[in-house]
C-alpha cells in the first residue's frame, strides 16, 4: 500500500500555509515554514516531495494491474511455454529432460485432441451465429418507443444472474436422454427423441442452446446501446427518402452499428473457444470427459483432463493450452478480417 | 422499428418480446418445479410441469449432503472482497490512465486491452503449480488472488473517468495544495461513484458465477464456493444425478441470492452494460 502513503502526508499538510497560496503545492506537515521562506533559491523539502508526488503517483496507481499480470498472467503464460518443450518423470515434483516440439506433435495426433477441436467448433458455431442474430432482432425489438422500457431491458438479462454451473444442471435436466422435458415434448408431437447426450450433434446443440440462453441477451443490451447512440436525423432522411422500416433497419441501423457488431463477434469467439463449464456439467458420467467417447469434450476439457492424465501431464497440457491460444488468435483475426472486407464492401 | 415512429410499437413487437422473456424464464421456472416435487415424481413420464410441495424437503437434503452455509459464505467473502479490490485499484489505474500524464500512458494502455485477449488457460497450469507450493490452495485467498484487478475493470473506469471530470478540477484541487492521492479522492472519487458502483457489481457477479478456477484451487479441501458445492452435489455417491429434485432444489437455492441482487440492482446493471458498450 506504498501508494497510499502521500495521502496522509498531503492531508495534515494542508494547513493554512498550503491555502495562501505561497508556500508549495503540497508536502509534509512543516511545524516552522518561516524557514522555508528565508532560503527561497533551494528545493524544499515539500517542494520536493510534491514533485515527486506528480511524478511517481500516475505510475504508482497504474502499477498494481501490472503486478497482478505479471503473477497470474505473464510469468505463468511464459512458464507454460517453457514447460512445454520437456518430458515430465512419473510423481515428479519437477520437469524431466528437453524434448522439443514431442508433447506439441503428441497432441496434434492425438485422436481425442481432433475430436475436442471440432466439438469446440461445432459448439461455438451453433451457439455464436444464431445468438448473434437473435441478439441483434431482440435489440431493435427494444429499440422502440415501450411501455416499461426498464422491465423489458432487465427481462432480457434475466439467465445472466444463473451461474453456468446451474444453467448446466438445469439445461442437463431439460434435455436428459430418458426423461427429459424436451425429449417428452418431441415425442408428445409425434417426433423421434433424441439420444442428447450420445449424439453428437445433437449434443453440440444442447449446449450451444444454454450458452445462447444465458448470453443472447446480454449481447442484445450492447447492440441496442449502439442503436440508441444512431442519430435520429438519418432515420428521418431515410424515411423521407421513402424507406421502409425493414429497409431502414438493413441501411442504417445494420451499418451503424457495425464496430459494436466486431466487439461482440471477438468477444464472443474468445469466449467461445473456451467453453468449459457447460460441457463439463452437461456430463452424466463423472469421468468428466465429455460423454462416453468424447462427443462434447471440448479444448479447454482436454487441456484439464491431459493435466490430470498419467504420461507427461503438465507439459502436454502446456502445449495444449498453447495450440489453444493460437487457435482463439487465428479465429479472431479471422473474424476481424472478415467484419472489415464486409464493412468495406457495404460502403462501396 | 426505429426511433423516428411516434407511436408505441404494436402488438407483434410486444409479443415477440414476451416469447423471448417467457423462454428466459421457463428453464427457472421448471428447475423450481423439478426442485419442489418427490425425488419419484421427478423421475417419472411426463414431467411434472406445476410445482409440487416439497421443495423444503429437498432443500433440507441438499444441507444434508453438502455444507451449504459455509458455501455460501465463502462465495460472499471471494465475491465482495475481489469486487472491493477490483474497484480500487481500476479506479486508480483507470484514473491515472484518463487523466494524468505520464510518459508511456498510451503503450500501456493499449497494453492492458491487449491482455483481455489472453485465455486464462494459458496461465491455469503454472499458476495451480504456483498457488499450491505457496500453500494457498484451499483458502479464500487462491479464488481472490486472479482478481484483485482486472484489464475490463481498468479500461472501463478509464473510459467513465475521461468524460467524468473536468481537467479544471484536477488542476484546482492541486493549486490548492492536495497531494495527488488527496485529489483522487476529494475529486475523481465522487466523479467516479456510479461506474464504481455498476463495476464492483459486475465483479461481483462474475466471481460468483466463476467455476473453472475455483473448481482447480479449492479441489478436495473444505473450503468450496457455491457453485463448486452444486458440483459435488452432483458427485455425491449413489444420489446426485438420478435424484434430480435434489439436483434442482440445489440449482434453484444457488441462484436465489444473485437472483435477489439482480432484482435489487437489474436497473444499474443493464444501464451499466449499455454504457460499457457504448464507450468500449
Amino acid at each position: 500500500m506504498s501508494d497510499h502513503a502521500p495521502a496522509t502526508v498531503g492531508g495534515t499538510g494542508r494547513t493554512s500555509t498550503s491555502r495562501s497560496g505561497q508556500a508549495p503545492p503540497a508536502g509534509v506537515p512543516s511545524p516552522d515554514h518561516r524557514d522555508m521562506r528565508r532560503t527561497p533559491a533551494r528545493l524544499t523539502l515539500r517542494q520536493r516531495l510534491s514533485r515527486w508526488d506528480m511524478k511517481v503517483s500516475p505510475y504508482l496507481y497504474v502499477l498494481p494491474f501490472f503486478l497482478v499480470f505479471l503473477v497470474i498472467g505473464l510469468y505463468p503464460m511464459v512458464y507454460t511455454g517453457y514447460l512445454s518443450f520437456f518430458s515430465w518423470p512419473r510423481f515428479g515434483a519437477g520437469h524431466g529432460p528437453w524434448v522439443g516440439w514431442e508433447n506439441y506433435s503428441h497432441v496434434l495426433k492425438d485422436p481425442v485432441f481432433h475430436k475436442a477441436f471440432w466439438n469446440t467448433i461445432g459448439i461455438f458455431m451453433l451457439s455464436s451465429v444464431p445468438q448473434v442474430i437473435v441478439a441483434t432482432v431482440v435489440a431493435a425489438l427494444l429499440d422502440t418507443n415501450l411501455r416499461g422500457r426498464t422491465w423489458w431491458r432487465m427481462s432480457v438479462l434475466l439467465p445472466f444472474v444463473v451461474a453456468p454451473a446451474a444453467a448446466a444442471l438445469i439445461f442437463g435436466a431439460l434435455f436428459a436422454d430418458k426423461s427429459g422435458l424436451v425429449n417428452d415434448v418431441l415425442s408428445g408431437i409425434g417426433l423421434p427423441t433424441v439420444q442428447w447426450h450420445a449424439n453428437r450433434p445433437a449434443s453440440w446443440l444442447a449446449i450451444a442452446t444454454m450458452v445462447n440462453w444465458r448470453w443472447t441477451g446480454y449481447n442484445a443490451l450492447i447492440i441496442l446501446a449502439a442503436m440508441q447512440a444512431i442519430p435520429r436525423d438519418l432515420y428521418e432522411a431515410a424515411s423521407i427518402d421513402g424507406a421502409s422500416r425493414v429497409k431502414q433497419f438493413l441501411f442504417v441501423t445494420l451499418p451503424s452499428i457495425r464496430p459494436t457488431m466486431i466487439f461482440v463477434i471477438i468477444t464472443s469467439t474468445i469466449g467461445g473457444l473456451q467453453i468449459f463449464t457447460e460441457p463439463r456439467l452437461f456430463d452424466t458420467n463423472l469421468q468428466h470427459q465429455g460423454g462416453s467417447s468424447y462427443e462434447y469434450q471440448t479444448l479447454t476439457m482436454y487441456v484439464f483432463n491431459t493435466a490430470n492424465s498419467s504420461t507427461n501431464p503438465y507439459p502436454r497440457a502446456a502445449a495444449a493450452a498453447w495450440i489453444l491460444f493460437l487457435i482463439i488468435v487465428a479465429f479472431a483475426l479471422v473474424n476481424f478480417a472478415i467484419t472489415r472486407a464486409v464493412q468495406k464492401r457495404s460502403h462501396a | 422499428m426505429t426511433r423516428t415512429s411516434r407511436t408505441g410499437p404494436g402488438f407483434l413487437v410486444y409479443g415477440l418480446l414476451a416469447a423471448f422473456f417467457v423462454g428466459s424464464a421457463f428453464p427457472l421456472y421448471w428447475s423450481f418445479v423439478i426442485g419442489s416435487v418427490t425425488r419419484q415424481r421427478a423421475g417419472e413420464n411426463p414431467p411434472p410441469l406445476t410445482p409440487g410441495g416439497h421443495f423444503f424437503e429437498n432443500a433440507a437434503r441438499v444441507f444434508d449432503r453438502i455444507d451449504f452455509w459455509s458455501a455460501l459464505a465463502n462465495s460472499v467473502i471471494v465475491s465482495g472482497v475481489s469486487a472491493f479490490s477490483v474497484v480500487l485499484f481500476s479506479t486508480l489505474a483507470g484514473y491515472s490512465f484518463a487523466k494524468l500524464r505520464f510518459r508511456g500512458a498510451n503503450a500501456a494502455m493499449v497494453f492492458v486491452i491487449l491482455t483481455m485477449a489472453v485465455p486464462t488457460q494459458l496461465a491455469l497450469i503454472p499458476l495451480l503449480k504456483e498457488f499450491s507450493n505457496l500453500g494457498l490452495t484451499g483458502t479464500h485467498a487462491a479464488v481472490i488472488l486472479p482478481w484483485l484487478v482486472t484489464a475490463f475493470g481498468v479500461f472501463f473506469m478509464r473510459q467513465y473517468l475521461v468524460d467524468a471530470i473536468p481537467d479544471e478540477l484536477i488542476d484546482a484541487a492541486r493549486v490548492d495544495g492536495c497531494s495527488m492521492i488527496r485529489t483522487f479522492w476529494t475529486v475523481a472519487v465522487p466523479a467516479a461513484r456510479p461506474a464504481m458502483a455498476i463495476l464492483g457489481l459486475f465483479t461481483f457477479m462474475q466471481v460468483w458465477t466463476d467455476f473453472m478456477w475455483p473448481l482447480l484451487v479449492l479441489q478436495g479441501s473444505d473450503v468450496q464456493t457455491l457453485q463448486t458445492a452444486l458440483d459435488q452435489l452432483k458427485i455425491a455417491p449413489g444420489q446426485g444425478l438420478s435424484d434430480m429434485a435434489l439436483l434442482q432444489a440445489g440449482t434453484i437455492l444457488a441462484t436465489v441470492p444473485l437472483l435477489l441482487l439482480f432484482i435489487a440492482t437489474g436497473r444499474q446493471l443493464v444501464a451499466g452494460i449499455m454504457q460499457g458498450a457504448v464507450k468500449g
